[in-house]
Parts: C-alpha cells; structure tokens; sequence
C-alpha cells in the first residue's frame, strides 16, 4: 500500500524500473495491446469522436452546477432507502467506513477494486480494526498478496508476469495441493476463482466504487469486466460504494452518451462486461441484494481545484487511455510515480491531491507529446495542465536550481537579438571546430543527461542568419 | 459545521456560487426532467430484422452465444439442447418469472428449481428485460422474478430475451424503464451485461469465467 | 488571414527557429529555396527565440517577452514559416493563450497565430504544391514529430512531397506517430527515460531498413541521430526541408564535415 508517496523520488524510482528487466517486459504488453485495440474499437464507431464532445460537456455541465447535482443525488439516494456519508478528508472516510463494518460485526471485508479506496488508504484502516479486506479483482488480489499498490489504474498487476503470481499462489494458498499444476494463466484464475468465490460467500460486508453517481435516480454505477464487484456488492448484508463527488453525472442518457466512450478508450471494448446500476438496498419481496446501502462521498481536495486551472481534471472517468498512450509511463511504470495516480493523470492529479512539493517531478517528466491529450475520452488538455503545475513550481522557487540559472543565461541572450546574434555565431563556430573532424560529441559538460547515453550532433558552424546575411550582401 | 456542510461550502466558495440561484436551479432542474438524448449512434437507431441481425451480431462478438427460437414454448427444448451440446447436466435455476412459468418445461427431461442461488448452481436461466443491439448487451432488472445472483454465480448463464424488447439503444431501454417504473425511479438493480465475465491481469492475455460466468447462452423468442 | 493580393506574390517571413539558426543552417537555406520555387519572396527579420523552452518550463514571464519580440518582428508580413512543427505549434496553438488576458497583444498574438505555418503544411495546404524539383536516391523513412502532428496535423504533407523527389521511396517504421523522447529540456532532465524512448524509436527505425531517417523537427533529429549514432547505426539523418530541396551534398546530422557522403 502507497501510504506514504515516493513520488519526491521518482528519478530514483525511474531508474531501478528502468533497470527491472521482468518490468520492461511487462510494459511491452502495454506499449502493444492497449493501444492497437482501442484504435480499431474507436475506428468501428463513426460517432466516437463526436461522443467524445458530448462526454466532455455532459462534464463540463456537472461540475460547474456540483453542488446541485449533489443535492439532487442524495435525496434520490435517501428516497431509496440508501444511506449518504459526507468526508471531506481521507481520515474521515476510512472512520466511516470503519464504523458502519464495525456496527455490522464485520469480519470479513470484500472489495471491488476502486482507485478512491488506494487513495484513502483504506485496507490498512479496516485491518487496523480487527477485519480482513480482500480484494477480488484478480490484479487488485495478486497486489493485495504482494503488499503492492497497483501500477495501473485499470490493470493494477500490468507490471508482473504469470511466473511471479504462481510463485504468490504457492506461497499463500498453502491449504492446496502443493503439487498441483499453476503452469498456465487460466489456472491461475481457476485458483483464484475458487479461494474467492468463498470469499465473497463469507463476507458480511461489500465494498465498492463507482464510476459514477447518477442524480436522476441516486444510482452508483460500476464497470466490470470480471463480475467480482457484483459479487461484492449482492452476497453481503451491507454494500457500501465508496466515491468521490466529481463522479456525479445528471441523468441515465448522460451516462450512457460517456459509457459509450469508457471501455472503448480503457480496454477497447465496445462495452464492459458488466455495468451495473445499484439504486438503495433490497426491496420488498426481493430474495437477494444487500439489506443496507451506503455512499460514502469523499471530497480530499477535490472542491479546491474547482474554479481553478485544474477543474477540467474533474472531469477525468479513469479509462487508463492517457497512461497506455504514455512514452513515459511505457519506460518507468505506474509505480515509479510513487503514489496511487501513475501516467499522465497522475501527474496532474497527484500535485492537487499530496502536494507539488512533493510530487512536482511527475508534471516536469513529460515530453509533452500530447499523445495522451489526443485519446483521452473526456478532452483533458493533460500537457497544459501539467504546464500549470511547472509554472507554479517555477513561481515558487521549487524549479531546480540548474534549470533555472540554464534558462536564466538563455533569456538573457534571447531577448537581446543584437548580442545573440554576434555570441551564438562566434559561439557555433567554435563548438563546429571542436566537433568537425567526429561530426558529434561524445561527452559534453553540463549535459551529461544527454551524451550519457547517446552523442550530440556537432553544429555546421555559424548560424543561419549569419549566413544568410551573407548570400543576400553577395547577391546585391 | 458538518462535513456535509464543509463541502457543499467548499464547492460553491470554488465555483463562486451560492447555490440560490435561480437560472442554475432551472437548469438542472430541467436537464433532470427532460434527459435529453446525446448522440445515438447511427447502429443503435435500426428497427425490424436488421436490428436482430444486429444484436445478434454484436452478442457474438462479446463471445456470447445465441440461439433463436419462434416462440415461448419452444425455449425448454431449446435450453435442452444446449446443455446437450456442451455436456452439461439437465439442471436449472431459475427465478419466478411469470413467462418462465408459461414455458413447458415439464415436456422436457429438465429438472428445474427455482429462487436465488447460494453459489451451488452450475446452470441458471434469467429472463431479460431488453436487449439492446448497438453491443449486444443484455439489461436485467433485479426482483424475486430474475435474482440478480443467478446472473453471476452459476459458471453457465442462460438468458432468454424476447425479440420484441430488443432496442437499438440504451438510451431506448431506459425509457421503457422510466415508463415501467415511473421517471426517476430504478429497480434496485440494473445489469447491463456484455458477454461473459472474463480478465485480462494476467499478462494481458483474455480469459473468460474470471468471477461471473464462463459462458452467456441468449436464447431470443420471437421475430 | 493575411490573404496575399494575387497580383504580388506572397511575403513570406523565414523563422528559422534558434535550433537551426545554431546548429544546421542548411535547414535554413534549404527553407528559403523551397518557399523561393514555390514563388514566395522570402525575408528572415532579425529573430531569437520562439519562447519555448520557458513556456515549457513554467517561466511565464520570459516566454511573455520572447514572444512580444516575436510578434514585433514578424506581424508585418503576409505568413511566417518555420522549418518545425513544434515552434510553429507554439507561435499558432500557445501564443493566444500566453496573451488572452491582455486584449492588445491577445489580438496581434491571434493575427500571428493564424499566418504562421510549419513548412511543409505552407507548401501543400496554403500554396497547393505537389511536387518538388528534387533528386535523392535511396530508402527513406519519416518520423512524425509530436507537435506537428498533434499540433498542426502535419502527417501527409511532408509524405506527398517526399513521393514527388526522384529516386527516391518511402517506407514507414513501426510506431512512426510515437515521441522520440526529446522533449526539449527533458531530454537532458531525465535523460535516463528519454533514451530508453529513444531507444525503442531507433530500434523501430533500423527495423524499417532505411537509408535515410527524416523528419521536420531538428530537436527530434538530434536526438535520433544521436542514439543511432552511439548505436553505431550507418543510417544517414537529415531534415526533410534538406531532401525537399535536394541539398543532401552536405554531411547528415552527427556526421563529420569534411568527409565526403559515400553515396
């Protein structure tokens, strides 16, 4: 579990991932498949772009009137029976959630998988009480078993291989044949199918996120390809969905128009397998379902980037699409951003939700290829936003200092045409008399970040207005 | 102050709003009654044959399968068959939906019980309450007539969907839900399901029968 | 837009970027001779910087000043042209929203913004040409920069232009539309994750055979070259305004002056 970021280290991070070869071939997989079939889903459906405008909006259109759709949401919420839990803080939500397991006699927790719950660090609380969490998406459970925080948003064990999670079934399903055969990944799932599936039988209390609150009918939504939230959610007494209010969206069309966009730019289905509207707990004369239902709504900074440049990060419905389109995310992995937001995403969110202080290096790690901006399905502007965080840490002074003189001394220059013109001339020419006979350097000093690992192409020699000042003289 | 109150405080301080006024309130109040449609997408309007070709189609794709049958009382045989065909014992659950309870199921070797499931069932049969053919999706509403349990326990689902309440989209389903159930109004539960359950955390590579079932069966009545 | 009077021909300001300005200006040269054939005059005022490396790294304020220079410099003329997707993105796509809370200079950022082209954009899109009077044996392959294609949908124009030199064939590589790693200042910053990008472009490039690897950002072509380079690849690396206008008698990018080009 991320409770405390390791993002202050993400060069280090980067570097031993960098260096992790089993790490390398996992992110192959994700350079490979993600990419190619969201193409072709996206290609199939002439409207997708189109249904792209419209989920932006629908957004756009909820969070500028939050505090209404709220409104409107919990009391559909209560008219259905369902129970609402306002958290402004993390503490907050996993008191919450504590005291209504407690209230219940919860030993047995089970859990779909939610981004917010990693965010709020929330099994070490229900293991602090006395109650065991476990986690039922297969990715989120291999995690789970390894003490590990997901490396992706939408597959949590994107970094591991088949190899690794044998060797963690081995190791904590001792009550199985010790001999029996783990070689293939569908019998890793079948083990897992079966220790879960009494799991989910046993537990006395479910919970879940959700991708979004529906003000029209107080409904929370969950995508799933593999059912365990279902699962979670209809076996215990008690199913609490644990959820952030930017998740609201105001009517069963509006879902739809951005359920439409969701699993095409996440997994590249034209539809998860399963999604699923809970409305309130049973009702008369049902013969399953949960007897209790709870919304537990966290807040944890989210209100504060409301009205400001980071708001249309609001709008961001966790597809993964940014980070599986990421060069960076690619070289590193999710867990080199060291907290529970990895990839372009991450970078933006992450300074709003622990600080810039702390995780300033993840805006600055992009080349601003703007590849994630051009599938995100919801239009984040993610480069322009990671800008802002640059131009915050550069007002506040958390710009390293190297960069900062480097810049300084370019602008200086820059900004003065006249003695650019004169030093970058006699300047060129001479690093052209260093470099002519290799046409390259091989090492350079001050930028050791570049001819570490590759050479830095020698100049011609003067500049080109130089030159041209000079074919014009010669032509006149 | 409550944290209820903090945060609907911090929410309007951001926005610069006081949540009094009136041209917000209408607007939402509007959105909220009327729901306006957004984009359908041109698959999602068809009507007639070509949208079950459609659906069917579109359920394969999700590695569903699917069988056609002309009415009702042809389902039993049906539903035997494909047990048959995949090895499976004649046995099924089911739930007490009336046009289940029309079906003969007495003229086959079926042995049928009926209510939830406790996770002991290999086979359930579920009644939909629409199909829709953009994806192949089948929408289930949960009630002591279909249990939502039986769409997810049993490692073979069998869900029987009328011809006549296939849509084109979901937003057509949803107005045949705000006509049955009143507007603003959800059955406890809606399941859209799409296929059978599958994961892809492992290495990426798909495999099917994560936690739902292994395999969706749609048996379609009607044209 | 500045729609150029038919009876004269366009006046078309050259901004070279300070990248070619300092370190191949037979970019430069090669630029002026394309939009010269296609019946431009062209000028090269007195110029610096577009701004943005501090646009980029969060100084506001620096790049504010460049790009008043900028536009001081360039708004006389009928388009500004540079031989870069990623500078002219900057002058086209982030000089309006460096100025929209200053509505003088917010209107003469736009009118820029709306006259300023990448080069091989300007020749297909704006002056309809087809074909160039160049002659270039051999195999080539073309990396996309990401903010010409991103920015500016640049994706065709340079591949419509390259069919028409003599001699010479395209052939694509793998992944041609993902970034090189260069990233301007994060090249150096977090050098260690720019080159295991760059090593993954390079790989995808010797896959594709060419003789040749262009593209329309110099930034990205050193990066590339210099990967290649350290790879001990033979494959030659120019800019594709150089092929364009069939200068490629000068050494490629990384190679030693002085030696003459084997081919």
């Amino acid at each position: 579990m991320t409770a405390h970021p390791t993002s202050p280290y993400f060069k280090e991070n980067a570097h031993e991932a960098l260096k992790d070869e089993q790490l390398q071939m996992a992110l192959s997989n994700v350079r490979q498949g993600f990419i190619d079939k969201r193409a072709a889903v996206a290609a199939k459906l002439p409207e997708f772009e189109a249904l792209r405008d419209s989920a932006r909006d629908i957004k756009n259109h909820t969070l500028a009137n939050l505090d209404l759709y709220l409104e409107k949401w919990e009391n559909k919420v209560h008219d259905a029976g369902g129970h609402v839990h306002w958290a402004r803080t993390a503490e907050e939500a996993r008191q919450a959630i504590v005291d209504i397991c407690r209230k219940a006699g919860a030993k047995t927790v089970t859990k779909g998988k939610s981004m917010i719950s990693e965010e709020i660090n929330l099994n070490a609380a229900i293991e602090a009480a006395g109650m065991t969490p476990v986690e039922t998406d297969l990715g989120e459970y291999i995690i789970q078993l390894r003490n590990e925080a997901p490396s992706h948003i939408i597959a949590p064990a994107v970094h591991l291989n088949a190899t690794q999670v044998e060797s963690d079934f081995r190791r904590v399903h001792t009550h199985l044949d010790p001999n029996r055969d783990l070689s293939e990944p569908v019998q890793l799932l079948t083990e897992a199918r079966q220790v879960l599936r009494e799991k989910f039988l046993a537990a006395d209390v479910g919970i879940t996120g959700a991708n979004f609150l529906i003000a029209e009918t107080g409904t929370s939504v969950i995508v799933t390809n593999e059912g365990n939230g279902d699962l979670t959610q209809i076996l215990p007494k008690i199913h609490i969905v644990i959820a952030s209010i930017e998740k609201l969206v105001p009517t069963l069309d509006d879902v739809s128009q951005i359920l439409r966009v969701l699993a095409r730019s996440a997994t590249g289905q034209e539809m998860s397998v399963y999604t699923t509207f809970s409305t309130g707990p049973r009702r008369p004369g049902d013969v399953d379902g949960p007897e209790e239902y709870h919304v537990v709504v966290l807040d944890n900074g989210r209100s504060a980037m409301l009205g400001t440049s980071f708001q249309d990060m609001l709008r961001c419905i966790r597809c993964g699409a940014c980070m599986n389109h990421c060069p960076v995310y690619h070289a590193v992995g999710g867990h080199a951003y060291g907290w529970v937001y990895p990839g372009p995403m991450g970078a933006v969110l992450s300074p709003s939700l622990i600080g810039v202080d702390k995780a300033g290096h993840l805006p600055n790690a992009s080349t601003f290829c703007g590849r994630c901006e051009s599938v995100c399905p919801v239009r984040i502007p993610l480069p322009k936003m990671m800008r802002h965080w640059r131009e915050q840490e550069f007002e506040r002074h958390l710009t390293p200092a190297t960069v900062r003189s480097g810049l300084g001394v370019w602008a200086f220059f820059a900004k003065r045409p006249t003695l650019y013109r004169f030093a970058s001339n006699l300047g060129m020419k001479a690093l052209a008399f260093f470099g002519r006979d290799k046409g390259k350097f091989t090492s350079l000093p001050f930028a050791g970040g570049w001819t570490d690992y590759r050479d830095f192409p020698a100049p011609q020699g003067g500049t080109f207005q130089d030159q041209w000042k000079a074919r014009k003289g010669a032509k006149s | 102050m409550s944290a209820r109150e903090e945060i609907f405080g911090a929410v309007r301080r951001s926005l610069g709003v006081t949540g009094q006024e009136q041209p917000r309130r209408e607007a939402v109040n509007e959105r909220i009654a009327k729901a306006p449609r957004g984009i359908v997408p041109e698959r999602g309007q068809l009507s007639g044959e070509a949208l079950l070709a459609l659906f069917e189609e579109q359920a394969k794709a999700t590695l569903a399968t699917i069988d056609r049958v002309k009415d009702r009382a042809a389902v039993p045989d049906a539903i035997a068959d494909f047990l048959r065909r995949t090895n499976l014992p004649a046995r099924l659950r089911m739930g007490a939906d009336p046009r289940l309870g029309e079906m003969p199921w007495d003229k086959t070797a079926l042995e049928v019980s009926h209510g939830k499931s406790d996770g002991g069932d290999l086979v359930a049969v579920n009644h939909a309450f629409a199909g829709v053919a953009e994806t192949g999706t089948l929408i289930l509403t949960s009630g002591p007539d279909n249990p939502t349990t039986l769409n997810f326990l049993p490692d073979y689902a069998i869900v029987i969907v009328d011809a006549k309440d296939v849509r084109g989209s979901y937003e057509d389903v949803w107005q045949r839900i705000r006509d049955r159930d009143g507007k603003g109004h959800m059955p406890r539960t809606v399941n859209w399901i799409t296929g059978p359950s599958r994961s892809g955390d492992i290495e990426q590579k798909l495999l099917l029968g994560a936690h739902g079932p292994r395999s969706v069966h749609i048996v379609l009545v009607g044209e | 837009m500045a729609a150029p009077n038919s009876s004269r021909p366009p006046r078309v300001a050259l901004f070279a970027t300070c990248l070619v300005d300092l370190m191949r200006p037979s970019i430069g040269m090669a630029t002026a001779k394309l939009l010269e054939d296609a019946g431009c005059v062209v000028e090269v005022p007195s110029q610096t910087c577009c701004g943005q490396p501090a646009f980029n790294s969060g100084d506001r304020d620096t790049a504010r000043a460049l790009a008043e220079q900028m536009i001081a410099a360039f708004e006389g003329y009928d388009y500004i042209v540079a031989p870069s997707g990623s500078c002219a993105g900057q002058v086209r796509k982030h000089y309006p929203e460096l100025f929209k809370h200053d509505p003088n200079l917010a209107r003469r950022a736009d009118a820029l913004a709306e006259k300023t082209y990448e080069l091989t954009s300007f020749l297909v899109d704006v002056l309809g040409v087809r074909k160039v009077a160049a002659s270039v044996a051999g195999t080539a392959t073309y990396h996309d920069s990401c903010s010409g294609l991103r920015e500016l949908s640049v994706k065709k124009q340079p591949r419509l232009l390259l069919q028409s030199v003599d001699g010479l064939s395209l052939t694509e590589m793998n992944e041609n539309e993902v970034c090189c790693g260069f990233g301007g200042t994060f090249a150096v910053k977090y050098g260690e994750i720019s080159d295991s990008i760059v090593t993954k472009k390079a790989e995808n490039i010797e896959a594709a055979e060419p003789d040749m690897l262009l593209a329309g950002d110099l930034g990205c072509l050193m990066n590339m070259a210099g990967k290649l380079s350290r790879m001990g690849s033979t494959i030659e690396v120019r800019h594709v305004a150089e092929v364009l206008a069939g200068m490629t008698d000068l050494p490629p990018i990384g190679a030693p002056s002085g030696q003459e080009k084997a081919r």
